[in-house]
């Protein structure tokens, strides 16, 4: 795992991050991005690891990093407002300073993608912590198969990085499909679950790694669906989520099974992830 | 040029079938085209055909008596629509709405059953394939009623 600097000193200690920009992406879901101290650069991370991110005075959060990792003066958060210390998050104006901690956790295997079509399956605002895969798949186009993204959100109000989708739509070898769950008249595109898109990528089963995030209901249908299609269990990657506060592993807040969360995950493939989500109350 | 029955045997519902039932259903089938905007069917009309889409995008629609029709969900290319032809009464649980131009084969549904009774092989592939993909329906159904992108507080 590649650390910041902040992490390599002392994960426990948060390292005061100033906001550059705040964009508001839905009625409640807003993109932050937070420079470091000095605007110095050297903000490695991996494609799906996370931060602990500080609100002074209001509490700490595990957020997933959705930027793009080739931008190493900055670190880009999705957050949807939901309570109290995400609504604190997200009303933070420019110039606010925010703490971080990490980026922890592991990473989409996207060294194992290559060579192969990749096959990116998000729900909601699972959307964000997929986003570097994206990104680091369409600047190294010549090291990947096909990219096929498979979005789904509930109504056509709450979809993401709508701009950015349609540009992805727009690059080589790229497929991308949106579904809503709950389309108006006005919509014209796809209604129905995520798994209803499976039928129209076109990608070649065998030879895909599939990476998915969103409810973990919602990955279970995915996952399920996606053996039909003829996908190893082993070539499928969830990221999964509970409640994190340490980051590194010692606290046990978010244990799961054998797992913690925070140190083993949250990327997970799905073959060591199946006898848990079946299971009630884990 | 194409052929029915070569359009048939290339539809992803019918994959697999022998050459010796996609040319009896031939005989029932035919090409169609929906402009964007007009209706395929609507709920409560007699139900005497299904659709092998090709090409466009149909939503399934619900009316609701004082609100606007609820869209339900959406069809493409290489989807089967409608299964009302199959079951008695035959008559359409829902509208079907060409949101785009809609290519598609209609296979006549009275000819169908007619063909079934005659050949109870063919009936069960036809109803294999339309149970996998009411299977197929009902799990999306109930993975859209967990409405699972909602904010649970």
């Amino acid at each position: 795992m590649t650390m910041t600097t902040a992490a390599t000193t002392d994960p426990m200690l948060p390292q005061p991050y100033s906001v550059r920009q705040v964009v508001k992406e839905t009625a409640d879901t807003f993109t932050l991005t937070l420079e470091p101290p000095n605007g110095a650069g050297g903000n490695r991370f991996q494609p799906g690891q996370f931060s602990m991110l500080w609100v002074f005075g209001v509490g700490e959060l595990p957020i997933s990093i959705s930027g793009d990792p080739a931008e190493r003066d900055r670190l880009v958060y999705t957050v949807r407002s939901v309570g109290q210390a995400t609504h604190a998050l997200v009303s933070r104006e420019v110039g606010d300073a925010v703490g971080v901690r990490g980026p922890f956790g592991t990473g989409w295997p996207v060294e194992k993608a290559q060579g192969r079509d990749v096959l990116v399956i998000a729900g909601g605002i699972g959307l964000a912590p997929l986003r570097p895969v994206i990104y680091e798949v369409l600047h190294n186009r010549e090291k990947y198969g096909r990219l096929v993204v498979l979005y789904g959100a509930r109504s056509p109000r709450d979809l993401l990085y709508r701009k950015e989708l349609a540009a992805w739509a727009r690059q080589r070898e790229t497929q991308v499909l949106v579904t809503v769950d709950y389309g108006g008249l006005s919509w014209r595109g796809h209604v129905g679950v995520v798994t209803t898109l499976f039928k129209y990528a076109r990608l070649q089963p065998a030879r895909s790694l599939a990476f998915a995030c969103g409810p973990e209901i919602m990955m279970r249908f995915v996952a399920r669906d996606l053996e039909t299609h003829g996908l190893a269990r082993e070539n499928i990657y969830l990221s999964m989520e509970r409640n994190m506060k340490c980051g590194v592993g010692f606290c046990g807040h978010c244990q799961y099974g054998p797992h913690f969360i925070c140190k083993d995950g949250p990327i997970f493939p799905y073959d060591r992830m199946r006898p848990l989500l079946d299971k009630y109350e884990i | 040029m194409e052929t029915l029955e070569h359009i048939i045997a290339e539809h992803p519902f019918f994959a697999g079938l022998e050459s010796y039932y996609t040319n009896l259903l031939t005989g029932c089938a035919s090409n169609v085209r929906f402009d964007a905007g007009t209706y395929i069917f609507k709920e409560g009309e007699e139900a005497n055909e299904f659709y092998l889409i090709r090409a466009g995008k149909v939503a399934l629609e619900i009316f609701a008596p004082q609100r606007k029709p609820v869209m339900l969900e959406t069809l493409g290319e290489g989807d089967v629509l409608g299964w009302s032809w199959l079951l008695p009464p035959y008559q359409w649980r829902f509208h079907a709405h060409a949101v785009e131009t809609v290519r598609a084969i209609a296979l006549d549904g009275k000819c169908l059953r007619t063909k079934c009774e005659e050949n109870h092989d063919l009936g069960y592939e036809i109803l294999k394939r339309f149970a996998r993909i009411m299977e197929q329906r009902l799990e999306a159904t109930r993975f859209q009623l967990l409405d699972v992108y909602a904010v649970r507080r």
